[in-house]
């Protein structure tokens, strides 16, 4: 039996270590704390929703909760529409979807996915009133008092017993529509017996209380409800057997049943709102997208999409964006090899020449960062434009005819010149502090074992800078496939990169879910190739200084 | 006379003076001739211009003026690589990014020997320095007395005829410093290489060298064996940088042939023996080896001079012994006594007389 050390008190040398040490710890966690929890806030946390925002999908569900589950016994493949049990769930979500004014975002969400939906939900949006009257107008006709909010309330209202899952499962259906809190007394709780008769009206007028109690902080006993309830009771009363109720509202709704008190027909009025509910299109679009996640985003983001039928490709006139990863990578290779080309003899220049002139020619390479990205950039855009500094210059000379000036600028050189000019100080920094490491004895000594100055250079100078180079270069790199201004503003259309597509999908189309996912491939490339790099030139290799 | 000297010489300096900002000399006017073989070593304080020579001598300096010749011929304008020195740096500068190995044949591919014969050579350069087991390493994993072992292998592996050594063993540890020198003596001498080494270390250089010039400001003070430069010292410079050395001021008070008496500052009277001093009332600086003070009045001339001397301190070291002594105003006047059996300890305040002979006691330049 291996012997456990024992420290002089006789506890075990290992716990008595760890005791010594803890204080330690927790003095060092305390002091990096204020950092963590700041990378932990700006950093982690927003690069992890934004992770999560490519492949969450919940809109469709929490705006269309019953159409989403009628939908899903529909087979797009044979059948040629939903049923009228679809459309019917369709009008109810999208009329509590249109008071709470969520329809237009769906709208927008699934025009990403096929053009013209977000015009038809905004539309649609605005007719529902219209289906609702088939049915609201002659109730109205039949009692003035349904027009009167309290007899609702007195109808619906709990008197013997509460239908406490209902109301449970109607909170949760506001509280996802609204993205908010629906907690706490409403005033109002369904009535046990009136859910059982009246299951549908009751589900929506349940809604409609909370809506209004919770959204608008009213009353519900005090407000007339949607129209909506209308339809939602002329369904109920087709069914309804009313004989053995006598609560308030008894005769009215006897009434009402009698007169057969119509129901809209749901597949003609949605046809009549817009012919396109009357296509498939619509409903398959909302089918497919109607998961809680989704891979649609990462699909756009590689022009495919995301189908009834799976995956497919874009039309080729809609596809750009693997052009545009493709072309990022490219020029960022381009942009790192002119980086190694032009900031080599620099390094070199600035390990190996007396302190005085070493230290001017570094505030030379440094002076470009003291300078703000926008001034240098523009500055390039005055240098390179076809009346600009260059040009001029060149005409002047004779070297190029004023009629025939050259096309440097908005295009992929303008890009590649000015992003050379900005990042070479991250190419030049590390190569200079590796380089000034390697000592001059080295060559010395290669030339005085018979080497000439060249191949003193590359067989013993060279290979020790590698570090350098492979520093600067996956500096370079990193941070050319994620740069935005310089290409926006130097790089007309040909010139630009992926960022300028995300910056465009985040500020201009909104669609922050294909944003994410380019942003997600972008992360995993930049992921993939440092570790190609390590597995190539290995990570240890690499020297900041 | 002076022809012959010129045919036998196989490294010449020839008036080689060397300036790096024109305004300041750092070598002047060194003329040194070495016969093929010889292990000369450049001693020196630094600042003294020994690195500059030996820099001159390998190329990576051109002199200002002069000649340097190698084997009859002016090396001046020939470039580092094609003039055929080895080379041991002091920070050993092996390639960190080739194994053993590969440092050692570094040499022979520029030269374009063939593989087999550099994988000969280099075995061979190896075993001769002991470390044909670490052929496969990187210098890192080495440490420094190995990582010298491989600077002189390959040194040496192209076989030149000259080889230079700067302050190789500065960066070791004295056990390791003092086998490494014997081992690099006894190669120089075993393949008859001609070295020139660089040190500012004065037992290393008395006790590896043929020859040993001492360089101060930026001239060879004195070119000699090791035991004339020890024992008969030309100059008051070389007299105090070889050795322990005690020194006493005064002026000549008689001068004749090979004796002279001085008359100290504080008016006393000693026998020394002139070297560079030749008037009487000329001020010169006295020096003794603190081994050669004599304190047994039996042993000196009946008629030499002695001083009255008063014991400060005695410090036992072993075997000797370091008894500091106040003579004539002088606080720090040393002298070494052999641990013998017989041998007094001299006790602090005790008053002693000492003397010398004349031969040890040296009369330089003041």
């Amino acid at each position: 039996m291996a012997e456990v050390m024992l420290a002089a008190d006789g506890t075990p040398l290992k716990r008595s270590l760890a005791r010594a040490l803890r204080r330690q710890k927790i003095r060092a966690l305390g002091l990096i704390a204020p950092l963590l929890l700041f990378v932990l806030i700006t950093f982690i946390i927003p690069i992890g929703s934004m992770l999560f925002r490519s492949v969450e999908n919940e809109i469709v569900s929490n705006t269309l909760p019953y159409t989403v589950q009628a939908l899903s016994s529909w087979d797009a493949e044979q059948d040629a529409l939903p049923s009228e049990d679809t459309f019917q769930a369709m009008f109810f979500d999208m009329f509590i979807a249109a008071e709470a004014k969520r329809h237009t975002r769906l709208g927008t969400r699934l025009n990403y996915e096929t053009t013209g939906l977000s015009s038809l939900f905004r539309q649609s949006g605005r007719k529902l009133d219209d289906i609702a009257d088939v049915s609201y107008e002659p109730l109205e006709d039949l009692d003035k008092a349904w027009d009167d909010g309290e007899t609702w309330y007195a109808l619906m209202n709990a008197r013997d017993g509460t239908d406490e899952s209902l109301l449970a499962e109607q909170r949760g259906r506001v509280a996802r529509l609204t993205d908010s809190e629906t907690l706490g007394d409403i005033n109002f709780a369904p009535d046990a017996e009136v859910a059982a008769l009246l299951p549908l009206a009751a589900r929506e007028y349940t809604a409609w209380a909370i809506y209004v109690a919770t959204q608008d902080g009213r009353d519900p006993a005090a407000r007339d409800p949607w129209e909506a309830i209308a339809p939602a009771l002329a369904l109920d009363l087709q069914t309804a057997d009313l004989s053995g109720y006598d609560g308030p509202a008894a005769d009215m709704l006897r009434a009402a049943q009698d007169a057969n008190l119509p129901a809209p027909d749901f597949t003609a009025a949605f046809a009549e709102i817009d012919e396109d509910w009357g296509k498939r299109v619509p409903w398959e679009t909302i089918k497919t997208h109607s998961g809680k996640f989704t891979s649609g985003y990462f699909l756009n983001a590689v022009d495919a999409q995301k189908t009834a039928d799976g995956m497919a490709w874009q039309p080729e006139n809609k596809q750009i964006l693997i052009t545009l990863f493709g072309r990022t990578i490219w020029m960022s290779m381009l942009i790192m090899c002119s980086c190694i080309l032009l900031g080599y003899p620099i390094a070199w220049l600035l390990a190996n020449l007396p302190m005085r002139q070493a230290n001017l020619l570094l505030i030379l390479v440094l002076l470009p960062f003291w300078t703000s990205l926008l001034v240098r950039t523009s500055a390039w855009k005055v240098m390179l434009q076809q009346q600009g500094v260059i040009n001029d210059v060149l005409v002047w000379i004779g070297l190029v005819a004023d009629d025939n000036r050259l096309i440097i600028i908005n295009n992929q050189f303008g890009t590649i010149v000015s992003m050379t000019h900005i990042l070479l100080p991250f190419m030049i920094l590390p190569m200079y502090s590796v380089m000034q490491t390697i000592q001059p004895t080295y060559l010395r000594a290669a030339k005085s074992l018979g080497a000439t100055n060249w191949t003193a250079f590359w067989r013993v100078y060279f290979p020790q800078s590698i570090p350098g180079i492979g520093a600067g270069s996956i500096l370079v790199f990193i941070l050319a496939i994620g740069y935005y201004i310089t290409p926006e503003i130097v790089g007309g259309t040909k010139g630009v990169f992926i960022s300028n597509r995300i910056a465009y999908h985040i500020s201009s189309s909104l669609n922050w879910g294909l944003a994410a996912a380019l942003g997600t491939i972008l992360l995993v490339a930049v992921l993939i190739l440092y570790w190609a790099y390590d597995k190539i030139v290995g990570i240890d290799n690499v020297k900041l200084g | 006379m002076a022809d012959t000297a010129t045919d036998q010489a196989f490294v010449e300096f020839e008036r080689v003076q060397k300036s790096y900002d024109g305004e300041n000399l750092v070598v002047k006017d060194l003329n040194l001739s070495m016969p093929k073989g010889e292990f000369l070593t450049m001693l020196g304080p630094s600042g003294s211009g020994k690195t500059t020579c030996l820099m001159m001598l390998a190329g990576f300096e051109t002199a200002t003026h002069g000649d340097i010749r190698l084997d009859g011929v002016s090396i001046n304008n020939i470039p580092p690589h094609k003039r055929g020195i080895g080379m041991v740096f002091q920070n050993y500068a092996l390639f960190p990014h080739m194994t053993v190995a590969e440092n050692l044949s570094f040499p022979l591919e520029v030269r374009k020997i063939g593989k087999d014969e550099r994988e000969k050579k280099v075995m061979r350069a190896l075993g001769m320095v002991q470390m044909q087991d670490f052929a496969g390493r990187r210098p890192a994993q080495l440490s420094g007395g190995q990582q010298q072992r491989i600077a002189l292998a390959r040194a040496l592996v192209f076989e030149p005829e000259l080889v230079l050594m700067d302050e190789p063993l500065g960066a070791l540890d004295k056990q390791l410093r003092e086998t490494l020198q014997f081992e690099i003596t006894r190669l120089a001498h075993d393949l008859g290489i001609t070295t020139v080494y660089v040190t500012h270390d004065q037992t290393e250089a008395l006790t590896m060298s043929d020859r040993v010039a001492v360089f101060d400001d930026g001239r060879i003070q004195q070119l000699a064996p090791p035991d004339t430069l020890y024992e008969e010292p030309q100059n008051s410079f070389v007299a105090q940088f070889i050795g322990e050395n005690n020194t006493l001021m005064g002026v000549i008070d008689e001068i004749a042939g090979e004796t002279c008496v001085v008359r100290l500052d504080d008016g006393s009277l000693i026998d020394a023996k002139p070297i560079n001093v030749t008037e009487k009332g000329q001020r010169t600086r006295v020096s003794i080896r603190p081994e050669r003070v004599e304190m047994d009045k039996t042993r000196l001339n009946p008629d030499a001079h002695t001083l009255k001397a008063e014991v400060l301190e005695f410090i036992y070291m072993g075997d000797i012994f370091r008894t500091r002594l106040r003579v004539a105003g002088s606080d720090d006047f040393v002298i070494k006594t052999r641990n013998a059996p017989d041998q007094i300890r001299l006790q602090p305040g005790a008053q002693i007389d000492i003397g010398w002979m004349p031969n040890d006691c040296r009369a330089l330049d003041a």
